[in-house]
């Protein structure tokens, strides 16, 4: 390791500007302990690689059956042989939209409440209760969603169709019923993405220059104008990045959906009523056990596909949120 | 802020050029009576209204009613607001108003969960108290009662299974932690995306992984505590990476370099320097990822097997857990399984709560502060020459 060193002056004429260069010899014990290192930190691109690596090879004999197809074909029927895996890929990201939209208002909420709003006592409270909530297993969130949430969104959700059914989304795919819908799923997945949005956009909006806060304050405007004039544009590149991150953990929950949503695969727009889209997570968890070899590497490929979208979605919000940081 | 007066301090410097900084009067923390006025008011006016007219028109809408008396509160409040002090200070305290309510919402949301698991919980868990935390499940059935059946055999999987995933991804975590803060190079980055990248990847992905890896070239003897304890630890190493290189990018840089100008080997420095000034928080790191893993279902569904017995041994044969356990419950017929999985649910959510706040507690020292207790007795120890 070379260490820089600049020199305390001795005497007034002898200041020498120039580092001095300490070469201090690695010893092996230290090679060994770089080598333990990195080789430790390869595990986890190996297990990364190897996922990809065993999705891909178990599920190369679906590709093959079904091509192009796997992704555009409309009907998931693998009793026929139809590997059309759209239904299930548009439930899953159908699910990620709704619980992204009504998670990241509140989340907004809740970061701008932590940061700028609530008495300083506060603060330490309010950011352990959402971090808690990430903490509850996702099984629980879904078991109470099964006998709670989804019977009593019943009634808001049959007033919504009843009223909005010109808007395709708002519509139910078995008539007069209500509950175990992907406007469920996406309602209690919204709790579980709640925590990640808020502190991903609370840490970011901290970031934001005090004294510009305070300049905006001192100009004699109101709060509100500054959490809109300094912090939100400041942060919102930041913002974007965690509601992405937030789609990412909404696009691989499982169990929530495993338990809410009704067993179905159709393609429709309609979100509000059971039998309607499917879900990848869900198709995989109940289907994979029973399911015959063809049908199983189908399921595997439906995995990698999730797999892969969820990993694009974080990496790249990642990326948006590290930028954010960097450029001030 | 540094260097800059407090609110309310006076700063004085010494010298000739003395500043006395006047005293910055207190922001006024407490809300003014005629505000109060306002809002209790605007609440009252919007409750009257939605009530008479939701008994009138003889509608039962609980959502409804409250979301309704939320918009008029909103509307009444505004106009309020707006006639007494105008535009922008009716923007800014509707603003206040939303933002207080969608934090209630995250706040009622937990609060709602878990106050409905204990309530559904607490009769399978307290009827014959210490019997539901030791029996097992095996004689689940038709008409089984709940007094017959228990989650022992399901704690004993889980404990052993995060035990195994734990004792795989500690030393993992932390080494590859360290290397990301020590290392800066393209390979340390793209390991630091990669282990970001894992940590939203999806939880079913894991179990199918192990099962695809290890359970099926085994057959029928593939489903394992093992198995299952693998599948966790590929959805735990990225959650205590993360978190433990967070720790270690704060240990300060000056103790690491005056420890390797003494002349020690880096690995050294590691051992005796950073890991202890990072203890506190490298234990709130595993502790949160445990609390993590501990109610993952999706990764033990293929591979734990889901054996209702007790089975001791995580090398051999199938064994239950608590996740599992409530996921096996709930499709069981009758009412007696599912109560038992809220017993189970009731158990699984204290357990992680309880661990999450030990690690809040512990992670709440200071780094480099021993807050662990028998760190002090270590500390006090008189090192002979």
């Amino acid at each position: 390791m070379t260490a820089v060193l600049t020199p305390p002056p001795l005497e007034a004429e002898r200041i020498d500007e120039t580092p001095i260069h300490i070469n201090r010899s690695v010893t092996r014990a230290d090679r060994i302990f770089r080598f333990v290192l990195a080789s430790s930190s390869l595990v986890v691109l190996l297990i990364l690689a190897a996922v990809v690596a065993f999705l891909s090879v178990h599920g190369w004999s679906a590709l093959m059956q079904g091509g192009i197809h796997f992704i555009t074909d409309p009907t998931w029927s693998p009793d026929s042989g139809h590997f059309g895996a759209m239904p299930l890929l548009v439930g899953s990201v159908a699910i990620a939209v709704i619980a992204v939209l009504i998670a990241g208002p509140i989340s907004l909420a809740a970061a701008l409440m932590i940061n700028e709003y609530a008495p300083v006592w506060m603060r330490a409270f309010l950011t352990g209760t959402v971090d808690m909530l990430a903490t509850v297993p996702s099984i629980v969130y879904g078991f109470w969603g099964l006998f709670l949430i989804s019977n009593l969104q019943a009634a808001p959700a049959k007033w919504v169709v009843d009223h909005f059914a010109f808007v395709p989304f708002f519509r139910t795919p078995t008539p007069g019923e209500f509950v175990q819908s992907i406007f469920a799923c996406g309602l209690i997945s919204a709790a579980t993405i709640v925590p990640i949005i808020t502190s991903v956009s609370r840490e970011v909006m901290a970031q934001t220059p005090r004294d510009a806060c305070e300049a905006a304050l001192g100009l004699g405007g109101t709060r509100w104008g500054m959490v809109t004039d300094v912090i939100l544009p400041f942060s919102r590149s930041g913002i974007v990045g965690a509601f992405l991150l937030g789609f990412g953990r909404g696009l691989g929950e499982t169990m929530i959906v495993v338990l809410v949503l009704s067993k179905a695969n159709h393609l429709t727009f309609a979100l509000m009523g059971p039998n309607g889209l499917g879900s990848i997570a869900k198709e995989i968890t109940e289907d994979f056990t029973t399911a015959s070899p063809l049908d199983q590497s189908a399921l595997i490929l439906l995995g990698l596909v999730l797999f892969g979208t969820t990993l694009l979605v974080n990496i790249v919000a990642r990326l948006i949120v590290t930028r954010s940081r960097v450029v001030s | 802020m540094a260097g800059m007066p407090r609110r309310g301090q006076t700063q004085q410097l010494a010298g000739p050029n003395a500043v006395l900084i006047p005293e910055r009067p207190k922001r006024q923390r407490r809300v003014p009576t005629s505000t109060l006025i306002e809002v209790f008011g605007s609440v009252g006016a919007a409750l009257a209204t939605v009530w008479t007219v939701f008994s009138l028109s003889s509608t039962s809408a609980p959502f409804g009613f409250v979301v309704s008396c939320l918009a008029l509160f909103f509307v009444i409040y505004g106009i309020v607001c707006w006639r007494l002090y105008g535009v922008l200070i009716m923007k800014d305290r509707l603003a206040t108003m939303a933002i207080w309510a969608g934090a209630l919402v995250a706040f009622a949301a937990l609060v709602a969960v878990i106050s409905y698991v204990v309530i559904k919980g607490f009769s399978a868990v307290f009827t014959d108290y210490p019997h539901f935390l030791v029996a097992d499940m095996s004689d689940l059935g038709g008409n089984a009662k709940i007094t017959n059946l228990g989650v022992g055999a399901a704690i004993v999987g889980t404990v052993e299974q995060v035990g195994i995933a734990t004792i795989i991804t500690v030393p993992l975590g932390i080494l590859t932690a360290t290397y990301l803060v020590s290392s800066n190079g393209p390979f340390a980055r793209m390991v630091g995306a990669v282990v970001d990248a894992m940590t939203g990847a999806p939880a079913i992905i894991a179990g199918l992984f192990i099962f695809l890896l290890w359970v099926k070239p085994r057959h029928d003897s593939g489903h394992t505590g093992l198995a299952a304890g693998m599948a966790l630890a590929v959805m735990m190493l990225p959650i205590v990476t993360r978190a433990a290189q967070e720790v270690v990018a704060i240990v300060p840089g000056s103790l690491r370099e005056a420890a390797l100008a003494l002349g020690a080997p880096e690995w050294r420095v590691l051992i005796r320097v950073v890991l202890p000034t990072a203890r506190a928080g490298l234990m709130t790191a595993v502790i949160l990822g445990v609390a993590r893993i501990a109610g993952e279902t999706a990764p033990v569904l293929f591979t734990a097997g889901g054996f209702a017995s007790y089975n001791w041994n995580p090398f051999s044969g199938q064994q239950d857990d608590l996740p599992l356990r409530i996921y096996e419950n709930i499709f069981q017929p009758g009412v007696v399984p599912v109560q038992a999985a809220w017993g189970a649910s009731l158990v699984l959510v204290f357990v992680v709560l309880i661990l999450f706040l030990i690690a809040r507690l512990l992670g709440s020292s200071k780094p480099g502060r021993r807050f662990a207790p028998w760190a002090r007795m270590r500390s006090s120890r008189i090192v002979e020459p």
